[in-house]
């Protein structure tokens, strides 16, 4: 189960075919594993990783600091239900240290997540502050390094 | 106006140069292919390695080290092969080399005198032979068999002996078939020199490389120890091809001539690559491990698809190639792989390569993802329907 996962973590793209041979199991035995991983909620999506830079669009992503009041018998729960729901957030994480949550945003320009987080994240009840820190580079993502090079550099005439 | 074909070594020059280069040229020229030739893995080399070979850099260790090698790398050495393969050996038995390559090179030269034999299985790797030829020996060759799984057999050594046999090469897991060879497979072989003055070169590179039994040396066999000497490296295991480190493990005295050969040669392996390989064998465990469970996925993978494909295969155990019989179109070997590189703009090595008895076989290597693993077995299989 747990090297099913991984090599779906890997590349999604693999086939149940492909995932049987690799682990030595019947395509059908491959789909029913999927499918209850699936329908459990270990498998929550498939998504391709992108780099926006390489394309027309025009994109920025601000990792945003937020303290919040916490409320009495909901703690965090109650106020992450409010922030998760936009569908510019993409992560949210409730974190140790000096603040407690970080919400990942995405936006088309600097302009537009300002906006956000002035007109509805910082509104937001029991939210006291808020700090926007713009990415400038992505790197790495999911343990995969942007500019990697793709091509095998292995000269294939030798033995 | 010198004649400089005339001045060079009547032996060298008398050595064939490697069957595969006419169809490596082709390959190169061929621009966008794909292929499954390559002998070293895809993997880099992991970065824990990587890193020690740089600090090494900034602490400024640019020196040459001793000839045998740092003493901290032999001493690693042989706490891996107690670990691995229970073979206590001692630090003045090991010798580093410049890769797996060198250390045949230097076994090979260090024992025999011109009129010895070296009797060397094929199909096997492709340097045996001239390096034997290049020494004054005469090389004996044994074509290992299909049915016997490509794997020395008793019969076939003693068949091979005769009173002028130095040497025995045990190329062990095999490229290019992928055979190994078990403990009772060691031991019959055992037998037949055990009381004869033959010692036997064992090419252990692929030793990390074994799926579902581990490695087994000769050198672990009743009475093999004192005639055994290990050629092994990083290359594989580590994937570390391009650092160029090996290493030989041998008795003493040996060692002591060796490490001669190699010092004039060569003066020592380099320095920056020692030092990450004793990181290697420090930390590197789990990462050979991890390779291991990948190519083993791939194994089973390519291993299905051929069968699927119509290719007779058998299942490899060892190291990360496949040897599919290719034999039943009408073509030879070289003509089945070169139509297919020409119509599918696929790659595989002709089985030739490795040895005549390779006619009717093509190597093909699964150091590859599994997708580009699964493209390359749709281009074969186009191949094979069109040629049935």
């Amino acid at each position: 189960m747990e090297k099913l996962l991984k090599l779906l973590e890997n590349d999604a793209t693999l086939t149940p075919k492909e995932l049987a041979l690799m682990l030595s199991k019947e395509e059908g035995d491959i789909k029913d594993m999927i499918r209850r991983l699936e329908k459990d909620g270990v498998i929550l999506g498939y998504q391709a990783i992108i780099d926006w830079d390489k394309t027309e669009k025009e994109t920025v992503t601000a990792l945003i600091e937020v303290k919040v009041m916490p409320q009495r018998d909901d703690g965090f729960d109650k106020i992450a239900e409010k922030i998760q729901n936009y569908p510019e957030i993409k992560g949210l994480y409730l974190m140790s240290g000096g603040f407690d949550f970080t919400v990942l945003i995405e936006g088309r320009t600097m302009k537009e997540v300002a906006y956000f987080v002035a007109r509805k994240l910082a509104p937001i009840e029991f939210v006291t502050a808020t700090a926007t820190h713009f990415v400038l580079k992505t790197y790495k993502y999911n343990g995969v390094i942007y500019n990697s090079p793709k091509k095998d550099l292995r000269e294939s005439d030798s033995i | 106006m010198m004649d400089h074909e005339l001045m060079l070594s009547d032996t060298l020059k008398d050595i064939k140069p490697s069957g595969i280069r006419k169809f490596f040229d082709l390959l190169a020229d061929m621009g966008d292919v794909t292929a499954l030739t390559v002998g070293q893995p895809d993997f880099v080399t992991p970065w824990h390695i990587r890193e020690a070979a740089i600090q090494s850099l900034e602490r400024g260790h640019t020196y040459y080290t001793s000839n045998s090698g740092l003493p901290e790398l032999r001493g690693e050495v042989t706490k891996y092969m107690k670990r691995r393969f229970s073979l206590d050996y001692s630090p003045e038995e090991v010798l580093i080399t410049v890769g797996g390559s060198e250390a045949i090179d230097v076994a090979v030269r260090a024992l025999v005198n011109p009129g010895d034999e070296v009797i060397i299985p094929m199909p096997s790797f492709v340097c045996y032979e001239p390096i034997a030829r290049m020494a004054g020996a005469t090389p004996v060759i044994i074509n290992t068999r299909a049915e016997n799984g490509f794997k020395l057999t008793a019969d076939e050594l003693r068949a091979a002996i005769t009173p002028k046999t130095k040497l025995l090469v045990l190329p062990y897991p095999n490229n290019p078939t992928g055979a190994i060879l078990d403990r009772d497979e060691l031991e019959a072989l055992a037998d037949v020199i055990r009381d004869t003055n033959i010692a036997i070169l064992s090419d252990e590179i692929y030793a990390e490389l074994t799926f579902g039994k581990t490695h087994v040396s000769i050198a672990s066999i009743d009475g093999m120890r004192e005639r055994t000497i290990i050629a092994s490296g990083f290359s594989k295991a580590y994937a570390m091809t391009g650092w160029r480190l090996g290493y030989l493990i041998a008795p003493k005295t040996w060692i002591k001539q060796m490490t001669k050969l190699h010092q004039y040669a060569i003066m020592c392996a380099p320095t920056v690559s020692q030092f990450a390989a004793v990181e290697a064998l420090k930390n590197g465990d789990e990462d050979i491990a991890e390779m291991r469970a990948e190519y083993n996925r791939r194994r089973v993978f390519i291993a299905e698809g051929l069968r699927e494909i119509g290719l007779p295969v058998m299942m490899p155990e060892g190291a990360f190639y496949i040897y599919p019989y290719i034999g039943g179109f009408g073509l030879t070997s070289e003509e089945f792989c070169q139509r297919l590189l020409m119509e599918e703009k696929c790659a595989i090595v002709p089985g030739t390569a490795f040895g005549e008895c390779g006619e009717g076989y093509a190597r093909i290597s699964y150091a590859y993802s599994v997708k580009h693993i699964s493209e390359a077995l749709e281009k074969i299989k186009r191949f094979v329907d069109k040629l049935k």
